[in-house]
């Protein structure tokens, strides 16, 4: 009988460590180091970080990509668990449900900038400390982040198929294993996808986060964020490629270390067991597997999952659960009611808040604003749409070039595109472009790789059979992409356009108003107008605009996304 | 012989006492599926649950393993009620239900994990548990690297390792192909003739009715909507059984014949569609393609059958299980092209001729007798016929179907209903615009 191959390993209990322990050991290490001293920083005094201004050496860019990353991490972790509770939640509870699925939908569409109204209730929490800068920068990474994870999770947990769900059931797993036995490991592919999406997000925003001024308060904390603000104010175009080559540094390790061997464990995870795709190898995967330092920590967590089982009689007479008493109509009608009046009593405060301050018509002038921005998104996802697609089919139906250009797409996806603004926007300055035009293409900079990886993905889905039957029948041209091509790359297609069509609305803020040191150019829209009443403390305003663009989110998914998803899945699907 | 013999006096392992199910439809009436079902197991038994897709065997399965709450009666086991998953009762699942992210042994230790047995005496029982399942070897493989039948061996160690009294087979031979499932069955069959399963007795779902007389010590077969019970049969054939054997044959003919019995005259209770005599249009209709019926009438049609064949003799020689036999042999008695009855499949007149006419004649033929015996299709050709436009959506008649049927059946019977009208060209349907209407592509 063969056991050495078992994760837990029980014949090598003894511990000797083996070459890929040492590497193990060296990264474990200089992880907790660095850790540290990131983690130093933070009983610190806001007066002592004044007095210590941002230097712009490239030597000083090793310090600040480290707390960078280090708050990233965080703020992931934060996510995860915002994850694992909120949504769970949301998936069990039918009462829960009603109110948390909606709420993500919006929250989800809530531009980050729109949050740093929340930072002076950190600053108040730790007065005069760093602690509370750190935690608002991370709060506002975390918003970028955990939204649509929870969503995923939330998602995954409603779709366990029956059967794994009565296996469950009938073998009496408690909830403590039945979440980590099934619920966690069937929502892992999902999962990980969006949390590689997340922390692209995060990256974005990291910049906006690290450095923010909201009226009179201005909190700058050391990072690449406030690096790379610093060499904008100081039209520094060295410091800003120095950043570029930090940031590219910073994000492949975490692509290595991270996020390959996490798609290449979640491959263990997916539920179609015949799937043709071919394993991920990932080198950081294989040490930690081979490992038996590793496997000791593995070893810990497996015990902690069993530890919420106690032991039973194998034969007990049958179980009789407690009636649910909760499931009362009653308690339905007491439920609903008061969700009812907290959304009125909300309603209320919101428009007197808002109305307080602002003129009606001012607010359909914001509305206004949100159609400028609508079409700059629409012209933007249409352009990126012509270029992307045919490219993408061309590099799907080749492996060889696929097997290259995806990495890449997908790493562009995760680079910060705000770190090449700097020179688009010295560039605008430079020839006195229009920036109502030549802004624009920074909402779609970052966000257009979705559309172009996915519709690699689909190309290289085609069935060859689909491709040999259409090569038989002499199909070609215009008629190949009419009835063969762009079929097949349409769901997949739909799925990047929807995605790369959130991320420029939220980008909106930080594309239509830029600087380039003096230089502050502003294009007609709604991100500017959000972006510029959060800098100037106008609160009621970021409340109207914040509102104003969710609407237009929520309402585009809802009345275009959706339906245009829904056909796709119908209509595109062999089965 | 099994090792624990058969023996009448011993107390009930279950008993099932009028178990109902129903379940409320939108417009609040109650749809039956199950109807009071009686049944009692005792230790050493093996009995086979024998109907169609829909007969609700997989739901009172469902409900002896307390995964589902049944609407009225008792499911005793071991003289307590069962109202939740209980310990003694593991469940074998046709779709083998492995968690793909754990390997053999960790799926098996799954429900030992849950007991909270200790780690030593969990892998010790686990390791004999697959040893005895013949998947020594595979224990650090992953599902995904392993055939159907060693899949479905995980899923039989995964049930037999917490020791259970009762053992709930919901057609675990299915989803494999004939050669691994008659392997797996009699390898199954040795272990437990050896008294080697640490099982008293077994509930086998299965629509296979070779399988069924082969394993089981009694059959009950079920009839649908509503799912109950219409007879009983005893199997005292010694095991092992042969298929050749002339009673084994004897056997299979008497299950057919059971199972193409027409309903006696008893009122059928529940239905709506009593209320409404006349419409006709709430009853299920079972997609099977105008393929296999045109199949089935030309084969019944040819020698050595001439028009008359019996049911298991053409079911093996056409490879049509069960499941795709009778709503076949169904599907061609509701439209008057042929009579099943005593085990038998006779075409009609119509039947004879619809066989032996080309193409065109056939879709004539078949739509004449789609519109004039299928209440369905008269009702849509006839809102079409009426209607200025001839187009008229699906949902209209979704929403008629769904007052006699659950949503998933008033679905299925749409399909057919559309695939049906397609073949003999009696209506069109646009799947993007979700319609019906009248005119064919020119």
């Amino acid at each position: 009988m063969r056991l050495d191959r078992l994760p837990i390993s029980v014949l090598r209990t003894r511990y000797v460590p083996g070459g890929w322990d040492v590497l193990a050991f060296v990264l474990v290490f200089a992880l907790f180091i660095y850790a540290a001293e990131a983690a130093h920083g933070l009983s610190g005094s806001l007066e002592r970080l004044r007095a210590t201004p941002i230097s712009l050496a490239p030597s000083a860019l090793i310090g600040y990509a480290a707390r960078t990353a280090l708050r990233m991490l965080i703020a992931m972790v934060a996510s995860l668990l915002f994850t694992f509770t909120y949504a769970t939640l949301a998936a069990k509870s039918r009462r829960a449900e009603v109110i948390l699925v909606p709420l993500l939908d919006f929250l989800q569409s809530v531009p980050i900038l729109s949050f740093s109204i929340t930072i002076l209730f950190f600053l108040r929490l730790t007065p005069g400390r760093v602690a509370g800068a750190e935690m608002a920068a991370i709060f506002l990474i975390f918003t970028s982040q955990a939204w649509n994870m929870a969503f995923s999770f939330y998602h995954s947990l409603r779709s366990i198929p029956d059967e794994l769900v009565e296996v469950a059931r009938n073998f009496q797993l408690g909830p403590w294993m039945r979440f980590w036995r099934l619920e966690v490991p069937f929502a892992m592919p999902a999962l990980i996808w969006n949390m590689m999406m997340s922390m692209s997000g995060g990256w974005f925003f990291v910049v906006a986060a690290e450095a923010i001024t909201v009226g009179h308060t201005t909190v700058t904390l050391p990072g690449v964020g406030s690096y790379i603000a610093l060499a904008i104010e100081q039209k520094n175009l060295h410091a800003i490629g120095w950043a570029i080559a930090a940031m590219f540094v910073v994000i492949l390790l975490f692509d290595q270390l991270l996020f390959r061997p996490l798609t290449a464990s979640a491959d263990w995870f997916r539920l179609d067991q015949e799937a043709g795709l071919t394993p991920n190898r990932a080198w950081a995967l294989t040490m930690m597997r081979r490992s038996r330092l590793l496997s000791l920590v593995v070893r810990a967590f497996a015990a902690m999952l069993r530890g919420g089982n106690k032991r039973r009689p194998a034969l007990a007479a049958p179980t009789t659960p407690a009636a649910p008493r909760w499931d009362a109509r009653w308690v339905d009608f007491a439920w609903y009611g008061a969700l009812l009046l907290i959304g009125l009593v909300a309603l209320w405060r919101i428009t007197r808040f808002v109305l307080g301050e602002v003129q009606p018509a001012e607010i359909g002038h914001v509305i206004v604003l949100g159609f400028i921005t609508l079409l700059r998104v629409a012209v933007l996802i249409a352009l990126a749409s012509v270029i992307w697609v045919p490219i993408g089919v061309w590099v799907g139906l080749r492996p060889r070039a696929a097997s290259i250009v995806q990495p890449i797409a997908q790493f562009l996806a995760a680079f910060p595109a705000n770190l090449l603004f700097p020179i688009v926007v010295s560039g605008v300055v430079l020839l006195k472009l229009t920036p109502d035009i030549w802004l624009s293409p920074l909402m779609i900079l970052g966000t257009q790789w979705y559309i172009f990886f996915n519709v690699i993905v689909g190309a290289s889905a085609i069935a060859p059979d689909l491709r040999y039957a259409g090569e038989n029948l002499g199909v070609h041209g215009w008629l190949w992409w009419r009835r063969i091509a762009l079929p097949a790359v349409f769901p997949f297609y739909v799925t990047g356009a929807i995605t790369a069509s959130g991320g420029s609305w939220n980008a909106s803020i930080v594309a239509e108003v830029v600087s380039w040191g003096k230089e502050t150019l502003t294009a007609h829209g709604l991100g500017a107008f959000i972006a510029e009443s959060t800098s100037a403390g106008d609160f009621q305003r970021t409340v109207l605009g914040t509102v104003i663009l969710s609407l237009f989110v929520v309402t585009l998914n809802r009345v275009f996304w959706r339906p245009l998803y829904a056909r796709a899945e119908r209509k595109f699907r062999i089965s | 012989m099994n090792a624990v013999a058969p023996a009448l006096n011993l107390a009930p392992l279950l008993d099932v006492q009028g178990v109902c199910k129903s379940f409320r439809k939108p417009d609040g009436d109650e749809l039956v599926v199950l109807e009071n079902v009686n049944l009692t197991l005792r230790p050493g038994e093996i009995i086979g649950l024998l109907g169609r897709s829909g007969s609700g065997k997989s739901t009172l399965l469902r409900s002896i393993a307390g995964l589902e709450a049944p609407s009225g009666g008792m499911v005793n086991y071991l003289g307590h009620t069962v109202s939740g998953p209980a310990s003694g009762i593991a469940m074998v699942f046709q779709s083998f239900a492995l968690f793909p992210w754990l390997t053999v042994l960790e799926n098996v230790q799954l429900g030992l994990e849950a007991l909270g047995v200790p780690e030593l005496e969990m892998r010790k029982r686990s390791l004999q548990a697959i040893d005895l399942i013949g998947l020594d070897g595979f224990e650090s493989a992953y599902p995904r690297e392993l055939s159907g039948g060693m899949r479905q061996r995980v899923g039989f160690a995964r049930a037999l390792v917490v020791h259970p009294n009762l053992l709930l087979m919901d057609e675990p031979f299915s989803a494999l192909d004939v050669l691994t499932a008659e392997t797996l069955r009699n390898d199954f069959l040795d272990l437990w003739g050896e008294g080697q399963l640490p099982i008293k007795a077994v509930l086998l779902v299965t629509h296979n009715i070779e399988e069924a007389v082969q394993m089981c010590d009694r059959l009950l077969i079920f009839s649908s909507n509503p799912g109950r019970v219409v007879s009983e049969i005893a199997v005292d054939l010694p095991q092992p059984r042969h298929a050749q054997d002339p009673r084994f044959r004897a056997l299979i003919e008497r299950v057919y014949v059971e199972m193409t019995a027409k309903p006696r005259g008893e009122p059928r209770s529940g239905p709506k569609a009593e209320r409404f005599a006349g419409t006709g249009i709430g009853t299920t209709l079972i997609h099977v393609s105008s393929n296999v019926l045109q199949g089935l009438m030309e084969a019944v049609n040819e020698p050595p059958y001439n028009g008359k064949a019996d049911l298991p003799v053409i079911a093996e020689e056409q490879h049509l299980e069960v499941d795709e036999l009778f709503p076949a042999a169904e599907a061609l008695q509701m439209l008057r092209f042929a009579e099943v009855e005593g085990g038998d499949i006779k075409l009609t007149q119509a039947g004879l001729e619809f066989a032996r006419s080309e193409t065109d004649e056939r879709k004539k033929l078949f739509a004449r007798h789609l519109i004039t015996y299928v209440p369905l299709a008269a009702h849509i050709r006839r809102v079409l016929d009426e209607r200025a436009s001839h187009t008229a959506p699906k949902s209209r008649f979704f929403d008629e179907l769904e007052d006699y049927m659950a949503e998933e059946s008033a679905e299925q019977t749409l399909r057919t209903i559309i695939s049906w009208g397609r073949y003999a060209e009696a209506f069109a349907y646009d799947d993007n615009r979700q319609a019906f209407s009248l005119e064919n592509p020119a």
